[in-house]
């Protein structure tokens, strides 16, 4: 047991030593100083080239959101058609049907968002074209577009700028092409000699050692499950994700990809610091993230540790802790820490079925995806963050009595109004999801349709309502990680969970970005004696109490008619 | 419009030619240097493929090792947890009681205090191709007995194929049950 704890001891250690660096390198990246990969150039220009961009032609914030958004509906059509005939396109040999329009919506909504919620299983559901040109193409650009939205931002919190907020393009490509595609190459390799299968050759089918006949699904997973993690997507070659021998082969994959998971979103907080030549801002996030993760990981890891009680009242021994769900290879520990770093960045891979886990752990996992700021999805957990600091600002400002500001720019009404209806849109689509979705369960379970709601839920009782309010906290949080015993693949949760996931995404990217757009055109106003800190403890506290009491509040009553009393009802 | 539509049109196309289309194929021409070529390691018996070491089997018989419960009964193209709560009372008094009772009525010399629990719950991708080292030991004395050899053959076979943990620090030990099972059939010529 002591080496499963070293294991995750270890893997965050790792993590943080690499992402002080790689964030060092971004903000170079970004400002457009040399780095080692600069020879990526001549590709960039070519690209421009093809595309007919001009690099170097500064945007304001509404350019940068028109750019942003004609690009994600261009996905979200071409997405969308590539999976509705899948059947018909190459690449395909294991014959693998077309998805239905419902599904086909369902995954192109969520695959263009970053949350890659999968209704699906990638042995059966999708082909390898779809995988690699569209499924595995999202992967890269979702994650490249929470990024470019991030640079807005930063670029926004730069002393004197006023409406000259970099290009669009600029962010978007560099991203990819100097982030996440050297990241995942070097990850990919690591699967690759580990077992992985990277070649295009379909199913085998074989006699095994006791004489059952096995058809084996392959495929050219390695590279799509590279970027799956460094790009906190999640959406995974085969149906359950990380979990699958070859999906995550050994402990070293584990640690290679539990490592990725959390990697970039941690860097981009220490890039914030590097940019803005503001280090002690940037350890004041970190500190508030870190100490917000923290008391996720601990309980969940020594609940399943521990062992499930009611596995002990059978007579059975539990050495190896909580087994339901988990593979021996990681072990109790190495599962539920991926469970909350897969939650608390908005990734939502899995190696382990958190449907089966803890109560405790469920309890860490949603309120991880219903924060949704601790360290967060690449790009989009820092423009959360971003949102709670303006909140603090605010409310710190009217404590003291001084004028709230950030970075030199008041904060007023107008911004406040962004700040709050983005903070309070978090909880109402998942509450009103999850209502909804209770509401039609209790009062028609036998409505006529394909999946009648009876057959929704996979287990009984409040692990039941779990199952619902992890689907809309999970979409909501663009994480894509299930309760995957809930039979998602249906009208309802597919159109349901559809909408929430595009609500959850763009309203929350739009909103930060306009907001330091708007700051970024006031008049910039020195620091002063008379200016709020905001890189102190004091206000990563203040912050913090901001997030834990949005979060609470909204939250609590939900969760104690889930993990909360199931927790309480195990003896 | 075509101020954005145009380039992001020509920007996604060239960006699938690059990261969907030459991305995996470099990866493609890495994996070839790989033990398993990159289309997945495979383990033989008397010169027949009889797996893939990174994808557990069912073992049903005897006088093999058992593999772990499978939601997805071992079918590599379709790997499943069970997804079952940890207060399901029908799936835990029926399900795993039942795996309980089995595991007792094959392996008359073990109490049921002795039962590690993975024996007895699925696994997460119901492909799980490892036990711990007591899960397997546990099994020794009736695998022993079904192929008429020493318990203690049995179990030294058992250390033999016991991978400890990365660098003798990280995470847990485990027993890959197909090779396992292999070197079983092998002892046996």
């Amino acid at each position: 047991m002591n080496t499963e704890y070293l294991g995750i001891i270890f893997m965050y250690l790792a993590t943080v030593a690499l992402a002080i660096p790689l964030g060092k390198y971004i903000a170079k990246v970004f400002k457009g100083e040399k780095t080692w990969l600069d020879f990526m150039a001549p590709l960039e220009r070519l690209i421009y080239k093809f595309s007919g961009i001009d690099p170097n032609r500064e945007m304001n914030w509404k350019q940068h959101l028109k750019a942003l958004l004609t690009m994600n509906v261009l996905w979200l059509f071409y997405t969308f058609f590539c999976l509705l005939f899948q059947g018909h396109l190459p690449l395909n040999p294991d014959k693998n049907p077309s998805q239905t329009p419902d599904l086909a919506f369902n995954t192109a909504l969520s695959f263009v968002t970053n949350t890659n919620l999968q209704d699906y299983s990638g042995e059966s559901g999708a082909t390898y074209y779809t995988q690699l040109y569209v499924l595995m193409f999202l992967h890269f650009v979702s994650a490249a577009t929470g990024v470019a939205a991030m640079m807005v931002v930063f670029k926004a919190m730069k002393d004197k700028v006023t409406d000259k907020l970099g290009n669009y393009w600029d962010y978007l490509l560099k991203s990819i092409t100097r982030l996440f595609l050297p990241l995942s190459f070097v990850v990919a390799v690591i699967l690759a000699f580990n077992g992985t299968p990277t070649s295009f050759k379909g199913k085998d089918t074989i006699i095994g050692l006791q004489g059952d006949t096995i058809h084996v699904s392959r495929g050219p997973a390695a590279a799509m499950i590279a970027i799956k993690q460094t790009g906190t997507n999640g959406g995974g070659w085969f149906g359950v994700n990380s979990a699958h021998p070859f999906e995550n082969p050994n402990y070293v994959t584990n640690m290679v990809e539990n490592i990725s998971i959390i990697l970039v979103s941690i860097s981009l907080v220490f890039a914030l610091g590097y940019y803005l030549n503001k280090k002690k801002l940037a350890w004041v996030i970190f500190g508030v993230m870190t100490i917000g993760f923290l008391i996720m990981v601990f309980p969940s890891v020594i609940a399943e540790v521990n062992g499930n009680p009611n596995i002990a009242h059978l007579g059975v021994s539990q050495p190896g802790g909580s087994m339901e769900g988990k593979e021996v290879r990681f072990g109790p520990a190495a599962s539920a820490y991926w469970g909350v770093t897969t939650t608390v960045t908005s990734n939502g891979s899995v190696n382990a079925m958190h449907d089966s886990m803890m109560p405790v752990s469920g309890i860490a996992q949603m309120f991880d995806m219903m924060i949704n700021a601790f360290y967060g999805g690449v790009g989009v957990g820092y423009l959360n963050f971003y949102i709670f600091i303006i909140i603090a600002v605010f409310i710190s400002g009217l404590m003291v009595g001084r004028t709230p500001e950030f970075m030199g720019r008041k904060i007023e009404a107008r911004e406040m109004k962004i700040a709050s209806l983005i903070a309070l849109l978090h909880p109402f689509i998942i509450l009103v999801g999850t209502s909804i979705a209770s509401y039609v369960l209790v009062h028609y379970p036998n409505a006529d349709w394909a999946t009648k709601p009876s057959a929704w839920l996979n287990n009984p009782g409040n692990h039941g309502f779990s199952e619902m309010l992890y689907q809309y906290a999970s979409s909501a949080a663009n994480n894509g990680s299930g309760y995957a015993g809930l039979t998602a693949n249906n009208i309802f949760w597919n159109v349901s969970t559809g909408i929430v996931i595009f609500v959850g995404r763009f309203f929350p990217i739009i909103g930060p970005v306009a907001i330091a757009g708007i700051l970024a055109n006031k008049k910039f106003i020195p620091e002063s004696a008379g200016t709020l800190k905001t890189d102190t403890v004091t206000f990563g506290v203040m912050v913090f109490a901001v997030i834990v009491i949005i979060a609470a509040l909204s939250f609590f009553p939900a969760l104690t008619l889930g993990p909360i009393a199931e927790h309480f009802s195990i003896k | 419009m075509k101020t954005y539509l145009l380039p992001s049109i020509k920007i996604t196309i060239i960006l699938l030619v690059i990261l969907s289309g030459l991305y995996p194929l470099a990866i493609a021409g890495i994996g070839k240097l790989t033990p398993g070529h990159g289309d997945g390691e495979t383990v033989q018996y008397k010169g027949r493929v009889v797996g893939y070491a990174n994808e557990g089997q069912k073992f049903t018989k005897d006088e093999y090792f058992w593999s772990r419960p499978s939601a997805a009964n071992y079918q590599a193209d379709a790997g499943t947890g069970s997804n079952k709560g940890p207060t399901n009372a029908d799936y835990l008094n029926k399900d795993v009681k039942g795996r309980i009772d089995t595991f007792l009525k094959h392996n008359p010399t073990v109490t049921k205090e002795q039962i590690p629990a993975e024996l007895v719950t699925a696994s997460g991708s119901g492909l799980d191709p490892d036990l711990s080292p007591a899960g397997a030991k546990i099994q020794a004395v009736r695998v022993a007995k079904a192929r008429g050899i020493s318990e203690q053959q049995v179990l030294a076979l058992v250390d033999m194929h016991t991978e400890g943990p990365l660098l003798g620090l990280f995470g847990p030990p485990k027993v890959n049950v197909l090779k396992l099972n292999v070197a079983l059939d092998e002892l046996k010529k």
